[in-house]
C-alpha cells in the first residue's frame, strides 16, 4: 500500500476515535485547503476536540486516514513532530508559561532548532531580537513584555498564546474557542487578528460563539456525533433542517 | 536576568571562597585551646557537608526546575561513591589483612581467586574518575529513557527512583555481587599516593569539595540560565503545551535527569575518602528522601537554596544526633510538616518575601505622604 497524499493542506479522511467503546469521532472526513480560514461548530460532545487531538498526535484514530501537507501521515507521528512539521495548536484555556516573562513565552515559541544542545548553545541574536519585537507589536503585548505571564490578563494570555502560534511559523493552526471568556471588543479584535493570520496561513477555529464565527465571515462545518452534518456559509449551514434540530435545540 | 553570574551567584561564590580558605586556616595556623582553632575531626565533617549540598544541588536541578521529584538520587551519589571506593581498594595493595596484592580483602575472605571483571582497570585513578560520572550517568540515561519515553510522571515516577535505589540496595548487600556485601568497601589507605587519614590529605579533600560544589553550582546556573534552562521550566509548569510548540520533552528530561546524576555521583566520589567507608545504606531509600527535604527546607528551584538547605540540615542533625539523637527523626519530620505548611518556598523564598517587602515599604509610604499632600 502505498503511502496516501493530499493535495490540500490536510486531510481527514474516514476517521474514527472510540474511548471505551464511545465513538467520538464517528467516519469523520475533512479537507481544509492551503490559506484557508474554517470555523468548525457543533454542540458539545460533537468531536470538536477530539478531532484536534487526532490532527495534533494526542489522540490515535482506530480507524481512517490523517494526512498533511503532501504524504505526512500524522496518525504515526508525535506531538512535538507533528508540530515541527508546521501545526500550531492554541488550547481552549489559555496555556502559557506562567512562571515566564511574555518575551520568553515568545522566545520559547520561535521556529528554531528544537534540539536539547542546540537550545543549550543558543544565544539571542538580532534576527530572534527583531522577530521577537514584532510579535510582541502584533498581538499587542510590546508593553508588557518583561512581566511575568501569569500576571496577565484573561484576554491577554489568549493574546499571548496566539502570539506563540505565530511564533512556531505554522502552515495550519488549529484555534479552540479563541473568543471564550472575551469583552466584545477583545471578540472583534481576535476576530480581526484571525482574519489577517489567514491571510498567509490556514486557520481552524472551533468556536460557540455564533457573532464570533459570523464576524469571521468563512465556511463553516458542523459536527455533530463525530461526523459532518453540514458544510457551506453559516447562512447555509445554519438554515439545514438538521443542524437547527441538533445544534439550536429545536 | 539570563546570566550566568547574577547577584545571588556572587555572594554563594564568594562565601564558598571563604569557605575554602577560612576553615583550613582554623584547623591548620590557629593555636589548639583558642576559640578560633578548629579540631581535626571538623574538617571531613564540613566536607561532609558539602558532598550533601551537591547532591542536593542535583535534586534541585531535576525537581525544583523540571518537575521531576526523584527519590532515588542517593543511589547515582552511592554509585559515584563505589567507584571511588573500588579505586580506594585497588590502592590498598598488599596491605590489607590477607596481603594480597591484587585481591582486596572481602574478595580473598570469600574465597575468590582472581578480580571480578568489573574490578579492572579501577586501580588507574584516571578510570575511577571517569566512571564516576559514567556509571551513575549510564543507570540515569537508560532509566529516564525507559520512563520518559512511556511518558511516566508525577508520583508513579518517584514510586520507580524509589524501587530503583531500594532494589541496588538489596543487591549491593549481597557478597556474590562482588562489592563487599553488607560491610561495604572500607579501611582505605592512600588516595594518589597520600594518606587519607593525614591532615593535610583531609584538608585537601575539604577544598576540593568546596571547588567540586562551586563547579556544580556554576555549571548548573549556565544551564538553568540557558534556553534549555528555559525549556525545562516551561515543561514544569505546563508540559503538553511545551509538546505541542514541537519540543520533544523526554528528550530534555533526559538530558537534565544524565547531567544531574552525574553530579551527585561526583559528590558521591568526595564523600567516601572523607568518611572513609561505603556501603550498601546509601542506597537506603531513607537517604534519597532526605536529600529531598534538603531542597525543600532550603527553597526549590533556586539552586543556592539546595546548597543552603543541606548545610542547615545537615549541622542540624550533627547537633541533634550529639545532643538528643532519640528526637532527631521526629524533629526531621516536624521540619519538612512546617515548611511545607508555613514556607512553601523554603528558606530562601520566604527570605525573599521579606527582603521585597522590606524594600517596598518605603516607597508605599511615599507614594501615601504624596497622595496626602496632593489632597
Amino acid at each position: 500500500m502505498s503511502a496516501p497524499t493530499t493535495p490540500t493542506l490536510l486531510y481527514l479522511d474516514n476517521v474514527t476515535v472510540t474511548f471505551d467503546g464511545f465513538r467520538a469521532l464517528n467516519a469523520l472526513s475533512l479537507a481544509i485547503d492551503h490559506h484557508e480560514m474554517r470555523a468548525i461548530i457543533g454542540p458539545n460532545g460533537a468531536g470538536k476536540t477530539t478531532m484536534m487531538d487526532v490532527i495534533t498526535g494526542k489522540a490515535k484514530p482506530d480507524d481512517g486516514q490523517a494526512v498533511f501537507d503532501g504524504s505526512h501521515d500524522l496518525t504515526a507521528l508525535d506531538e512535538a513532530t507533528i508540530a515541527e512539521l508546521g501545526i500550531g495548536r492554541k488550547f481552549q484555556t489559555p496555556t502559557v508559561f506562567e512562571h515566564h516573562t511574555v518575551e520568553d513565552n515568545i522566545l520559547l515559541a520561535l521556529k528554531a532548532d528544537r534540539r536539547p544542545f542546540s537550545a543549550l548553545l543558543s544565544r539571542r541574536d538580532k534576527v530572534e531580537r527583531e522577530r521577537i519585537d514584532a510579535l510582541l507589536e502584533r498581538v499587542r503585548l510590546n508593553r508588557h513584555r518583561h512581566r511575568l505571564a501569569a500576571e496577565l490578563s484573561h484576554g491577554q494570555k489568549q493574546w499571548l498564546e496566539i502570539g506563540m502560534l505565530l511564533a512556531q511559523e505554522p502552515k495550519l493552526l488549529l484555534v479552540d474557542e479563541p473568543a471564550a471568556g472575551m469583552t466584545d471588543q477583545e471578540t472583534a479584535d481576535t476576530a480581526d487578528l484571525l482574519r489577517d493570520i489567514a491571510k498567509t496561513r490556514a486557520v481552524v477555529v472551533v468556536e460557540h460563539d455564533m457573532t464570533f464565527v459570523r464576524d469571521l465571515g468563512v465556511k463553516v462545518t458542523c459536527l455533530h456525533e463525530g461526523s459532518v452534518l453540514a458544510e457551506g456559509p453559516l447562512d447555509v449551514v445554519s438554515a439545514n433542517e438538521r443542524v437547527i434540530e441538533v445544534y439550536l435545540g429545536r | 536576568m539570563s546570566t550566568i553570574i547574577n547577584r545571588q551567584a556572587v555572594v554563594v561564590l564568594v562565601l564558598l571562597a571563604l569557605a575554602a580558605i577560612v576553615i583550613p586556616a582554623m584547623n591548620l595556623a590557629a593555636a589548639p585551646g583558642s576559640v578560633f582553632h578548629l579540631s581535626d575531626h571538623l574538617v571531613p565533617l564540613f566536607g561532609k557537608y558539602l558532598c550533601f549540598a551537591l547532591l542536593a544541588l542535583s535534586v534541585d536541578l531535576v525537581w525544583g526546575f523540571c518537575g521531576i521529584l526523584s527519590l532515588g538520587h542517593g543511589a547515582f551519589f552511592a554509585l559515584g561513591g563505589y567507584a571511588m571506593g573500588m579505586y580506594l581498594m585497588r590502592q590498598v595493595g598488599s596491605r590489607g589483612v590477607y596481603a594480597d596484592p591484587v585481591l582486596p580483602d572481602f574478595m580473598v575472605f570469600l574465597n575468590w581467586k582472581e578480580l571480578p571483571w568489573f574490578w579492572e582497570g579501577f586501580n588507574h585513578f584516571p578510570y575511577a574518575l571517569l566512571m564516576i560520572l559514567a556509571v551513575p550517568g549510564a543507570l540515569a540515561f537508560v532509566f529516564g529513557w525507559f520512563a520518559f519515553r512511556s511518558r511516566v510522571t508525577g508520583v508513579y515516577l518517584s514510586i520507580m527512583t524509589q524501587a530503583m535505589t531500594f532494589a541496588l540496595m538489596l543487591a549491593f548487600f549481597r557478597n556474590d555481587m562482588g562489592f563487599g556485601g553488607n560491610n561495604g568497601l572500607t579501611d582505605f589507605k592512600d588516595i594518589l599516593g597520600f594518606s587519607v587519614q593525614a591532615k593535610s590529605t583531609r584538608i585537601a579533600l575539604f577544598v576540593l569539595s568546596v571547588a567540586a560544589l562551586a563547579a556544580g553550582y556554576v555549571l548548573c546556573r549556565w544551564v538553568v540560565s540557558s534556553k534549555l534552562g528555559k525549556v525545562v521550566v516551561a515543561i514544569r509548569d505546563a508540559e503538553s503545551r511545551t509538546r505541542f510548540l514541537g519540543y520533544h520533552v523526554e528528550q530534555y528530561k533526559l538530558v537534565v535527569f544524565t547531567l544531574s546524576a552525574m553530579l551527585a555521583g561526583v559528590a558521591g566520589a568526595l564523600y567516601v575518602p572523607q568518611v572513609g567507608i561505603i556501603n550498601p545504606g546509601e542506597f537506603a531509600p531513607a537517604n534519597s528522601i532526605e536529600a529531598v527535604i534538603w531542597v525543600a527546607v532550603g527553597g526549590r528551584g533556586t539552586l543556592a537554596g539546595a546548597i543552603l538547605g543541606a548545610l542547615v540540615v545537615n549541622a542540624g542533625k550533627t547537633w541533634f544526633t550529639g545532643a538528643v539523637p532519640e528526637y532527631w527523626l521526629f524533629a526531621l519530620g516536624g521540619l519538612f510538616v512546617l515548611v511545607t505548611l508555613f514556607m512553601p518556598t523554603g528558606i530562601l523564598g520566604a527570605a525573599d518575601k521579606v527582603w521585597k517587602r522590606l524594600r517596598s515599604r518605603p516607597e508605599d509610604t511615599r507614594g501615601e505622604l504624596a497622595s496626602q499632600a496632593a489632597e
